[in-house]
């Protein structure tokens, strides 16, 4: 079976010419730009990494910034005090977030924590993270983490280098997350996800463990989310803790899965890019107006949550492509 | 005496968890009867805190009396919002609720910040340096004024629940939404007023927390997870529980406060939720489902 049934000839046209436009986009672009689409880029990836537990297996997760966090402190941490380099330090780093995430996955399982009970589980976590690292002196507390920067350094083996370096070490995580989503959603694990998502009872009366297939939804996740906070942290060079572990950053990551279409593979990506360039826009118009609003662009992001959840509840992607005809079944993999 | 003390700060910590059970209130009415968790809860009681400062900076209104007109004021809102938008989502997965009342929340927030700006503001009152003396106890006029004017609330929202008829009728709404139908009640209607009820009530406790605590846009989302917190240590959908989880709160809050760091506070009311969301999922007064 090749990787791609189902996409129409039209689809894969524009499917090819998104993928070259993204490829030859920094030889093109100017520096905002690409600082632009490594955003946008960044939120598809992470929203890809959310969609695994709530889009495919159905969980609610609003604490996600918790491994975003975890992901960037301990690379970090690793890097600053040990030199060791990211690409060494990320094992770790998803480890960790693995862990913090079976964590929770256990605690929420097995004592049947569900629906809202278990979307606040997740905020909890990431609060107590958010709290519990404001008093953690040993990487900066509340005064921030600030990893090391020279300029003009190009190091690749330790994610120092040019934002070009950064544009396609994020487009390969979007690559990656996409790739990997679509084999597990074809597997078997894939299948038995979506059984559970859709219902419960049924996929366990018909012999699926929900606890392993929910556990793994969380650890897949919570290490793919880490691997987003690993990049963070080496392309800010700066971690607050009231920033990385916050609330508004885990509602961030589920904005383009949802506008994008949640429980599809395209959906996220297409969303970060709907919603980035169009909160950039927002930003640079009100800046050249020569006005200072601080919160525009939020307030931005909260009704389009709220005109996407009314008007096109499953997202644009799936309308989008049944109207262009880029897929031929509704609801794309999902 | 060091006891002293200790009873000082669990006294003023019961006086701010009543207005904390206030809020709670407010959240847990809604949730009981439309089902609907709203995540645009501590963002509504910012808006009664910003409500009281302009009404006190502009007429000089004690937040006291402040209270009632921001009720009336977010009850319409709660009304509007729950008949415009939320009522269509009630039979949606509750997914969807919540995103939907996350961006009103979002929505809210930053509003207040673009209009009010990030710093904190607050209401001059006349007796904001007077202390009462109870016992052995040196205790805040603000703080007992507030948790006396809570008490008042919350008893009358009891009241309005245990002996009206349109409380009767909620209630019957929030046991058994289809026979209440079948018996001829208008759902929906219902539905409008309940969430405009626990809206004035947050907008109520919004106003008090102004005697308390200086407003500032950040507090909203903070205020909605301890909403949420007290509500789910009381028990979701039980009224006394959440003015119980409150009071717990807000003493664990100021014992913390005290024996550890303040800013490690917060720290203790998640605590505290982890351990009853494993523990007793229902909540300490809640019903098992």
């Amino acid at each position: 079976m090749s990787g791609l049934s189902g996409v129409t000839g039209r689809g894969m046209v524009l499917l090819v010419l998104a993928a070259l436009g993204l490829a030859v986009a920094p030889f093109v672009a100017d520096r905002y730009l690409v600082s632009v689409l490594t955003t946008v880029l960044w939120f598809a990836y992470v929203g890809q990494a959310w969609n695994v537990m709530m889009g495919f297996s159905g969980l609610l997760s609003l604490g996600h910034a918790l491994y975003v966090g975890l992901g960037a402190y301990v690379s970090a941490a690793l890097f600053v005090h040990f030199g060791v380099g990211p690409w060494a330090g990320m094992v770790l780093a998803m480890l960790v977030a693995v862990v913090a995430g079976c964590i929770i996955g256990f605690l929420g399982f097995r004592f049947g924590v569900k629906g809202v009970h278990f979307a606040l589980l997740t905020i909890a976590f990431a609060e107590v993270a958010r709290i519990g690292f404001d008093h953690i002196t040993w990487v900066g507390g509340s005064g921030g983490f600030f990893l090391p920067v020279e300029a003009g350094a190009s190091d690749p083996l330790n994610l120092r280098g040019s934002p070009v370096l950064f544009y396609y070490v994020a487009l390969a995580l979007v690559v990656g997350a996409l790739l990997l989503s679509r084999v597990l959603l074809h597997s078997r694990l894939g299948y038995q996800w979506l059984a559970v998502r859709e219902e419960p009872d049924a996929a366990e009366a018909s012999g699926v463990d929900l606890f392993r297939a929910r556990m793994t939804a969380v650890a897949v996740s919570s290490a793919l989310t880490a691997l987003g906070g690993v990049f963070q942290a080496f392309y800010f060079n700066n971690l607050f803790p009231e920033q990385v572990f916050s609330m508004g950053r885990s509602i961030e990551i589920i904005l383009p899965a949802i506008v994008g279409g949640i429980g599809t593979l395209v959906g996220p990506i297409l969303g970060a890019f709907i919603l980035t360039p169009l909160g950039e826009a927002l930003t640079f118009l009100i800046e050249a107006g020569g006005l200072d609003l601080p919160g525009l662009k939020q307030l931005f992001y909260g009704a389009a949550l709220v005109v996407i959840v009314v008007f096109r509840p499953e997202g644009v992607w799936p309308w989008l492509a049944r109207r262009l005809r880029l897929v031929r079944q509704p609801g794309e993999g999902a | 005496m060091p006891i002293d003390y200790y009873l000082n700060i669990a006294a003023s910590g019961l006086l701010t968890g009543l207005v904390y059970g206030l809020a709670a209130l407010g959240l847990s009415v809604i949730f009981g009867v439309v089902r609907v968790v709203n995540f645009a809860h501590g963002e509504m009681m910012v808006a009664g805190m910003y409500g009281a400062v302009l009404l006190g900076g502009w007429l000089g209104l004690d937040p006291l009396l402040s209270a009632p007109i921001m009720a009336a004021l977010l009850f319409v809102c709660g009304w509007l919002l729950q008949r415009g938008l939320v009522n269509k989502f009630v039979e949606r997965p509750e997914h969807m609720q919540f995103i939907l009342l996350l961006g009103v929340a979002t929505i809210l927030v930053n509003a207040m910040l673009m209009l009010f700006g990030p710093d904190a503001r607050n209401v001059q009152v006349p007796y904001s340096f007077d202390t009462v003396e109870i016992g052995p106890m040196l205790l805040d006029a603000v703080r007992l004024r507030a948790g006396a004017a809570a008490i008042v609330v919350a008893a009358a929202l009891f009241a309005f629940f245990r002996f009206s008829r349109t409380g009767k009728a909620i209630r019957a709404c929030a046991d058994n939404p289809l026979g209440a139908r079948v018996v001829g009640l208008n759902i929906d209607g219902l539905y409008a007023l309940t969430f405009g009820i626990g809206a004035a009530v947050v907008g109520v406790a919004g106003a008090l927390m102004t005697l308390l605590v200086d407003a500032r846009p950040q507090l909203a989302p903070e205020y909605t997870l301890l909403s949420f917190i007290i509500v789910i240590v009381g028990g979701l959908g039980s009224l006394p529980g959440a003015l119980l989880g409150g009071v717990l709160i807000g003493m664990s809050e100021a014992l913390a406060g005290f024996l550890l760091t303040p800013s490690l506070k917060s720290l203790f009311s998640y605590g505290v939720l982890i351990v009853v969301l494993l523990l007793r999922p229902q909540g300490l007064l809640g019903k098992r489902s």
